[in-house]
């Protein structure tokens, strides 16, 4: 098979215009493994990612382990530098900044980590935690102090808490310390890396509800990273699925629940148990085929196109000639093989998808029904 | 107290079963007074959160409580024969050949260095004493049986050299190895994907109806439940505080703490407007509140005395095959008909 090139996007799904707090452009980070000191393959850990995000907007990022959801949230964080393209933060390009320009860019993004028992330091009291981000500010001491007690106050924590140790916390305060140490700073984006899966189900809705409420006070923007599906529909305004490094569809919230347009996001819902067994007793699922391919030899052509059951389909309707058969021969179309698929917007909305063969709203219908 | 009063098929019987455990901090009860009957073919689900004692209930009855863990009270009965789960040796026999279980974390579960074929292999000739070659073809057999392609080849593989889902399966034909009669499956997808997980689950319940066995699900996911169980018991400090046939505990809840739970989370299949989170913390096993230990997060208990002086026992309520284990069911049940 021939390798293809596919040249870097040049329309992307942006929203905001000038007014993007962040915006990512052709971002892309390859991974060289050496060995005996010669690079011999590359992983492409993300490809050509472009994206932005509006004031007060909160965007959420789905996809299967291995897709590239951390790779790319480090890179928007800069704790490693891209292969190629940028991330521009209030207008400004952080791919290029100084060490010194950093520390202000480091102000203006935050994250929240996953494991609220591993991302505080088990030796250092909470009041210390919060103020670490403050560190390069020039306020005194006191008013360090002042910002630690008022952002934990309003963490629901009270304020002589803030002499106790991180072991002395449930997991749910713990989450809610590691979202006031990001807010210290006053940031404009918060990156929440599966804020809420290491918490009891009681616990998660009242840390989502803390989070949906500090977005308008704080005016933030969220990009929220999460495998739960639920949880992603609930606080999001926009939905970005990855696959494989790639971005494979993004639309409004509303608009990919009902009627997504890539068929992987079809199997990634279709996939998610609903809490109600007359709904879920009598639906229909998609069963994804075999694991996620590996990042270091992806397929050639549409990435997912081993997986697919869209691809399936549309063979059957196609001649000899335009079929690929594959070595457990099932047949897809010889594109699906081939070309990989650009993300691409059908009608002018705000609706993208990287797929040949988009499913549409009656196909949606048919499939999840 | 039963849901279910007709006893043929129940192969593995926990009765009032009570659980201590000794810490360095106090002594605790993470097992209290709890009755769960599995069934033959059938699935149940055992939901809650951490501390609720849903795992601890079957690590009490396979023995594998943790140092300082005895059974305080109660009664186990696996196929009508009464077992000491304290008997270290019946405790090992009934582990894997009776009872099969399944963990987590499926790449703790493995040994890095030895196959995987080799791994359930090893279980194999412990408790059956066949030769190598059986014990290998019964190995390779069980890996088919899960769904890994080509059984025979992958039986040579290392654990590493297999994937997440894959590892799983791996882990899974570890517990059917021996053909038991029931399969425990401890959150058996809440590390995975969302689309292994739904693989995960088909082949759990493929193998219950293709080996007749009683499967028990613990798990935190309300959707599993609605899915795969015909039977939920819903657990809370210890205690079984809701029980029944799934449907009518999800669709007809009769405890708050139930109630709770559904409506604080999200769904993917519906918007569902402002989530209501319970209150506070599940509660420390060191300091389990007084009477119903759920009341200081209850949204009905309100004070009321009896709340916070009585522990409710679990009862039926009409349908007779529903129980629960709160003072005011039956002002909730009212409430939904009136609704």
């Amino acid at each position: 098979m021939v390798a293809e090139t596919v040249e870097p996007t040049t329309a992307a799904p942006y929203i905001a215009g000038d007014e993007a707090v962040l915006r990512v452009e052709n971002l892309t980070k390859h991974f060289v493994k050496k060995r005996l000191g010669r690079p011999t393959t590359a992983v492409k850990a993300v490809s050509d990612v472009s994206f932005d995000l509006a004031p007060g907007e909160t965007l959420g990022l789905v996809g299967e382990s291995g897709c590239g959801k951390t790779t790319l949230s480090r890179l928007i964080l800069r704790l490693i530098e891209p292969t190629s393209g940028r991330v521009i933060v209030e207008g400004k390009d952080v791919t290029r900044l100084s060490k010194r320009q950093l520390r202000e860019f480091r102000q203006r993004v935050q994250v929240v980590f996953q494991d609220p028992y591993a991302s505080l330091d088990p030796r250092q009291r909470v009041a210390a935690s919060v103020a670490e981000p403050l560190t390069n500010s020039k306020l005194s001491s006191d008013e360090k102090l002042r910002i630690v007690h008022e952002t934990l106050e309003r963490m629901g924590l009270q304020r002589a808490q803030a002499r106790l140790f991180p072991h002395q916390f449930s997991g749910g305060q713990r989450q809610r310390i590691g979202i006031a140490r990001a807010l210290s700073v006053t940031p404009k984006v918060l990156l929440l890396d599966e804020p809420v899966s290491a918490l009891d189900v009681s616990i998660q809705a009242q840390v989502l509800k803390l989070l949906q409420e500090l977005r308008d006070e704080y005016r933030l923007s969220y990009i929220l990273i999460s495998h739960d599906l639920s949880v992603v529909r609930h606080v999001s305004d926009r939905v970005m699925v990855m696959y494989l490094g790639r971005v494979v569809e993004m639309a409004p919230k509303e608009e990919l629940y009902t009627a997504p347009r890539h068929p992987y996001t079809a199997s990634l819902l279709s996939a998610a148990p609903v809490p109600d067994p007359d709904v879920e007793r009598t639906r229909e699922r998609i069963q994804l085929l075999g694991d996620p391919p590996n990042p270091a030899s992806p397929p050639p052509g549409c990435a997912f196109h081993r997986r697919c059951f869209q691809a399936e389909l549309v063979a059957q309707k196609l001649g000899d000639s335009e079929v690929t058969v594959l070595e457990d021969g099932r047949r897809v179309p010889r594109t699906c093989a081939e070309k990989q698929p650009v993300l691409v917007t059908q009608d002018a909305t705000k609706h993208w998808s990287a797929c040949h063969f988009p499913l549409s709203r009656e196909a949606v219908a048919t499939v999840t029904a | 107290m039963t849901v279910n009063s007709d006893r043929s098929d129940v192969v593995l019987d926990i009765e009032r079963l009570r659980t201590r455990i000794e810490t360095p901090r106090g002594v605790v009860h993470p097992v209290n007074d709890v009755s769960l009957q599995c069934r033959r073919g059938r699935t149940l689900a055992v939901v809650g959160e951490s501390g609720s004692g849903k795992s601890m209930t079957f690590m009490s009855v396979l023995g594998l409580l943790p140092a300082g863990g005895t059974i305080e009270s109660g009664t186990v009965r696996y196929q009508d024969r009464e077992i000491d789960p304290t008997d270290k040796k019946a405790a090992r026999q009934l582990r894997g050949k009776a009872i099969g279980i399944i963990f987590q974390d499926a790449l703790a579960g493995l040994n890095p260095s030895f196959t995987v074929g080799q791994q359930i292999a090893d279980v194999v000739r412990h408790h059956e004493g066949v030769s190598r070659a059986k014990a290998k073809e019964k190995a390779i057999e069980t890996l088919g049986l899960v769904g890994i392609p080509n059984p025979r080849e992958r039986a040579d593989y290392y654990p590493h050299q297999l994937s997440g889902g894959m590892r799983q399966r791996v882990m899974i034909a570890m517990g059917v190895a021996l053909r038991p009669q029931v399969l425990v499956a401890d959150e058996p997808t809440t590390a995975l994907d969302v689309t292994v997980q739904a693989q995960i689950m088909e082949l759990l319940d493929g193998l219950r109806r293709e080996l007749g066995m009683s499967l028990v699900i613990i798990t935190h996911d309300l959707g599993v439940v609605a899915r795969y169980a015909e039977e939920v018991a819903v657990m809370y400090g210890g205690r079984v505080v809701e029980h029944g046939e799934a449907r009518q505990v999800l669709k007809n809840t009769v405890h708050p703490y139930t109630e709770a739970l559904l409506r604080s989370s999200p769904r993917p299949d519906a918007d569902v407007g402002e989530l209501s989170p319970i209150p506070g913390q599940p509660p420390n096993l060191l300091a389990v509140p007084s009477g119903c230990s759920f009341h200081p997060r209850c949204h009905r208990a309100n004070g009321r005395p009896e709340c916070s002086r009585d522990i409710p026992l679990l009862r039926s309520l009409s349908p007779e095959s529903q129980l629960t284990a709160c003072h005011h069911a039956e002002e909730m049940a009212l409430q939904k008909v009136s609704k």
